[in-house]
């Protein structure tokens, strides 16, 4: 019986670059950053209220893993927007849709109320996207 | 809907704006005149306010961050008393205090675990990284990372 998700990947195309992305602009925690050798190094991260899930800054280069071509496809893919990573949570999506932009964040979409709720959704420095949205009991009208 | 059209964005900048103000000023001597201030509210609307949008009152956010702040120099290699009076603290029973009450160990039980993991992971860093990604990656191969004896 599984019991829950402990490791998953984020395939991005510069480790540095998501390092300060997923660090400094939207806060998550790093988890582990253990150098693997030249250029490469094991990196985890969490978003800071979920400790016990583990998020790898996957780099995508030419490897075992990534024959040139597939490493090629994949970087373009990323590029161009097609991955949605998943839902992150936030308390008040109103609040932290401003103040990710003003760190930088790109938005595609600005919080809006959709059917399902309230959504917005932003790249990372890949070009990865995220839908962001409130905690389940928020109610915006308490601000 | 653009970032000017959704209600209340007036409210929301200011919210994001004080709480920027603790990022950037969390080492100062700085108390909720200071915040509600910045975000130009009266003290009991903006703890309101504040509270609302981020789930703690601006004194508890600003004791995090001073805590999280706390835990970057202590896994720096900074002493526990370097810690508490770069963060903010005037007193190091209070930050010790704090710090043991946020995080359940004391600053020098945390900053002593997290050397000591530090030295298992140079010593052995496969260790720590899951056997299947390492084998994925190759790293299982190509060990030249590790330190060796010669």
């Amino acid at each position: 019986m599984i019991t829950k998700m402990t490791i998953t990947n984020i395939h991005v195309i510069d480790q540095d670059s998501a390092f300060d992305f997923y660090v400094n602009k939207l806060g998550f925690r790093v988890v582990d950053d253990i150098p693997m050798g030249p250029d490469t190094r094991w990196l985890t991260v969490s978003p800071p209220e979920q400790p016990d899930l583990q998020i790898v800054l996957f780099p995508v280069k030419v490897s075992k893993m990534f024959p040139q071509e597939t490493a090629e496809t994949l970087i373009a893919l990323i590029r161009k927007g097609v991955f949605g990573c998943g839902v992150l949570t936030c308390r008040d999506v109103f609040a932290t849709y401003e103040e990710l932009k003003l760190k930088g964040v790109e938005f595609i979409k600005a919080p809006t109320k959709e059917f399902y709720g309230t959504e917005a959704l932003f790249k990372d420095d890949s070009g990865n996207y995220f839908s962001l949205q409130p905690i389940s009991n928020f109610d915006e009208n308490d601000i | 809907m653009s970032s000017n059209e959704y209600p209340k964005v007036y409210l929301y900048r200011r919210i994001v704006k004080a709480k920027l103000f603790i990022d950037a000023h969390y080492a100062e001597k700085i108390d909720l005149d200071n915040i509600s201030d910045e975000a130009w509210f009266s003290k009991f609307h903006f703890i309101r306010l504040f509270k609302t949008a981020y789930g703690s009152t601006p004194h508890q956010y600003l004791q995090s961050v001073r805590i999280g702040k706390a835990k970057e120099l202590l896994r720096a290699g900074k002493p526990v008393s370097d810690a508490c009076f770069l963060v903010g603290f005037d007193s190091l029973s209070s930050f010790s205090g704090l710090f043991k009450k946020i995080t359940g160990e004391t600053p020098s039980s945390f900053a002593a675990r997290y050397q000591q993991n530090k030295q298992a992971i140079a010593k052995n860093p496969l260790a720590f990284v899951p056997g299947c990604y390492a084998y994925q990656h190759g790293w299982t191969e190509n060990r030249n990372f590790e330190e060796t004896d010669n």
